[in-house]
């Protein structure tokens, strides 16, 4: 299954520049792809509009070759787990309400649930590691818990692509790590993951292909150490950086110090 | 605990009861998505224990034996209070009181605010002015001040929403409660006004549905509630699963399945109807809406499924002991039901609004 952005752009009404300029990309099944670039280059629109949440003005999304925009929301909650960036329940829900909910686009708005969702459930929380936590309220969970169950609560639909924005915000670095751990582990299984990451780092060890965006334009695509170039890294950002080799081989981004900068490495 | 996860909650969440490992509902067909599968059966005992109630007391209080012997018997002492007064107007009261907390629950998800509810976003001022407009224009009644409420109901929603998008780009909740009161004071003010310039008698049966009540119950009222009620709460529950995924967010719903925007509009049409079928049968009945769900909530948990049943039965029988107060307290003179209600919502609603802003 693959998910491919072809020139696409996206214009806010009112707004002086396209919030995304003749973007293309793709993301398949078993591929990790990190989304990463400075605040307001596009990351969150373009993971609406690959979502069919924004309609580009102009170019394609296409979801297996059929327009995004074809798709019914329930044929695509099937197809695209999805974590969008802000989400703040309105009613206090315990985790295995808030997982089961991943299965409703399945069952439909009548259909009684079945041992295959409760099975489903139950796998969705294993592999999150949130099992045992079913009867807890989610006012009691840690950021990194709370985020987990929201992967088990897409998982649960059995997608087939997962798309997450900025999923690791404030978090700390164990429950940052244990969630990149995750990531991983569902493109082991087959699955394709899409992150938005402010993480450069964590992205590059754990992805297969980073997308830099700058200014709603895609300025690199490709494996990590050959978009993490410290020339190209410092211009999208803005801020002089170096870039060093970690013992795994992974290309590492370290952002200079003022005074730092004409010793760089 | 982590700072993000502070503003999971708004403040909103009361302890609730857990239940052990693989427990799950059996009733309507789901399981697995009611926290206390007794808590069904024990509202329907509860409600029909209001109802016999209501029927004993009034401005005449029977004995069970005389109630009984009434509704066995067309010849029986009390058969004309017990058939033709008491019974439709419990069973009025049941409905129209278990439409407003579905009407409230329903908002409440639509709108992600616990403090949203019928009266207090206007609906009810908006369906009021369209019944007394109707009224006092001498269109018949029965049907068409149904209709006339309904357009009031779904215009005064129209404007609510419209102000507050409008001034805060985003659907802030608090100024679209703002926005509720606003537009119910002002469909309020209207009202008045259409009464005032009205004739003795018109505004007679006019006044009525500035205050609410179940004075004028009869089984043709109950049967013209029925039939325009009976398909925005099947809708409602039908949507009951999309309802949960609206409380999550507009994004998260979309991407769990649900067409936001085209299931919002059927939402905001049926609540209004809804709203409109109780204005119409009883007048302005305020805070069954907001005190029946959030009560509920706690007991059967917040998936709609089971608190839309939850709370229609719930907010039958707290309307029909509403009303059984208001006809009784001040016997033979009978105090509007939507005191009683306000009496009792207020400070339910004061308590919510601390907390929700805290």
């Amino acid at each position: 299954m693959r998910l491919a952005a072809s020139s696409v752009t996206v214009q806010y009404p009112g707004a002086a520049v396209p919030a995304l300029d003749e973007v293309s990309f793709g993301v398949s099944g078993g591929e990790l792809v990190a989304v990463v670039g400075p605040n307001g280059s596009g990351k969150t629109t373009l993971l609406r509009t690959l979502l069919g949440l924004t309609r580009p003005q102009s170019g394609v999304v296409r979801l297996d070759d059929r327009d995004i925009g074809t798709w019914t929301r329930r044929a695509l909650a099937g197809v695209i787990g999805a974590l969008p960036q802000r989400e703040e329940p309105a009613f206090p829900l315990t985790v295995r309400e808030v997982v089961l909910m991943g299965r409703w686009a399945r069952l439909g708005p009548t259909a009684a649930i079945t041992a295959d969702d409760e099975a489903a459930i139950a796998g969705a929380l294993a592999r999150c590691d949130v099992t045992g936590f079913e009867d807890r309220g989610i006012e009691t969970l840690s950021g990194g818990e709370w985020q987990r169950v929201r992967v088990a609560r897409a998982l649960a639909a059995m997608p087939r692509l997962l798309l997450l924005d900025e999923p690791t915000a404030a978090l700390d670095i164990g429950h940052e790590m244990a969630l990149f751990e995750l990531l991983r582990q569902l493109v082991g299984d087959g699955l394709g993951v899409l992150v938005i990451t402010h993480h450069l780092n964590l992205a590059a060890r754990y992805a297969d292909r980073l997308v830099l965006l700058d200014r709603g334009r895609v300025v690199a695509d490709g494996p990590p150490n050959a978009v993490l170039r410290a020339d190209l890294v410092a211009a999208v950002f803005e801020w002089p950086v170096a870039v060093v080799p970690w013992r795994d081989g992974t290309s590492q981004v370290l952002p200079l110090k003022r005074n730092e900068e004409r010793r760089a490495p | 605990m982590v700072a993000g996860t502070a503003a999971i909650r708004g403040g909103l969440s009361p302890p609730r009861p857990s239940h052990p490992q693989g427990e799950t509902g059996f009733f309507l067909g789901t399981s697995g998505t009611t926290r206390s599968p007794i808590a069904l059966p024990i509202l329907g005992i509860g409600a029909l224990a209001a109802g016999v109630l209501a029927m004993l007391l009034g401005a005449i209080p029977l004995s069970p034996g005389a109630v009984f012997a009434a509704l066995h018997d067309a010849n029986a002492p009390d058969a004309a209070i017990v058939r033709e007064l008491r019974l439709p107007r419990v069973l009025l009261a049941f409905g129209v009181g278990g439409a407003l907390a579905v009407a409230g629950a329903s908002l409440q998800a639509l709108l992600r605010n616990p403090l949203a509810e019928p009266w207090l976003l206007g609906l009810s001022g908006g369906a009021s002015l369209g019944a007394v407009l109707a009224v006092v224009i001498g269109l018949p009644l029965g049907w068409s001040v149904a209709a006339c409420a309904t357009v009031g109901a779904l215009a005064a929603m129209a404007l609510v929403y419209r102000i507050s998008v409008v001034a805060g780009r985003r659907l802030d909740p608090r100024i679209l409660l703002l926005a509720g009161v606003v537009v119910g004071a002002f469909t309020a003010a209207i009202t008045s006004a259409l009464l005032v310039i009205a004739d003795p008698f018109t505004f007679h049966s006019a006044t009525v549905w500035l205050f609410g009540g179940f004075g004028r119950s009869s089984w043709d009222m109950l049967w013209h509630f029925v039939a325009v009620a009976a398909l925005p709460l099947a809708l409602l529950w039908w949507l009951s699963r999309s309802l949960d995924l609206l409380a999550l967010g507009d994004d998260s719903a979309a991407t769990l399945g649900v067409d936001v925007e085209g299931t919002r509009r059927l939402i905001i049409v049926a609540t209004s109807v809804l709203t409109a079928a109780t204005v119409a049968a009883a007048g302005v009945i305020g805070f069954v809406g907001l005190v029946v769900p959030h009560a509920l909530r706690s007991i059967v948990g917040p998936l709609h499924r089971s608190l839309l049943p939850a709370v229609f039965i719930a907010g039958g029988a707290f309307t029909v002991l509403a009303d059984m107060v208001a006809r009784t307290v001040l016997r033979p003179a009978e105090l509007p039901v939507g005191v009683v209600t306000a009496l009792i919502g207020v400070p339910v609603f004061a308590v919510l609004l601390r907390r929700s802003l805290r």
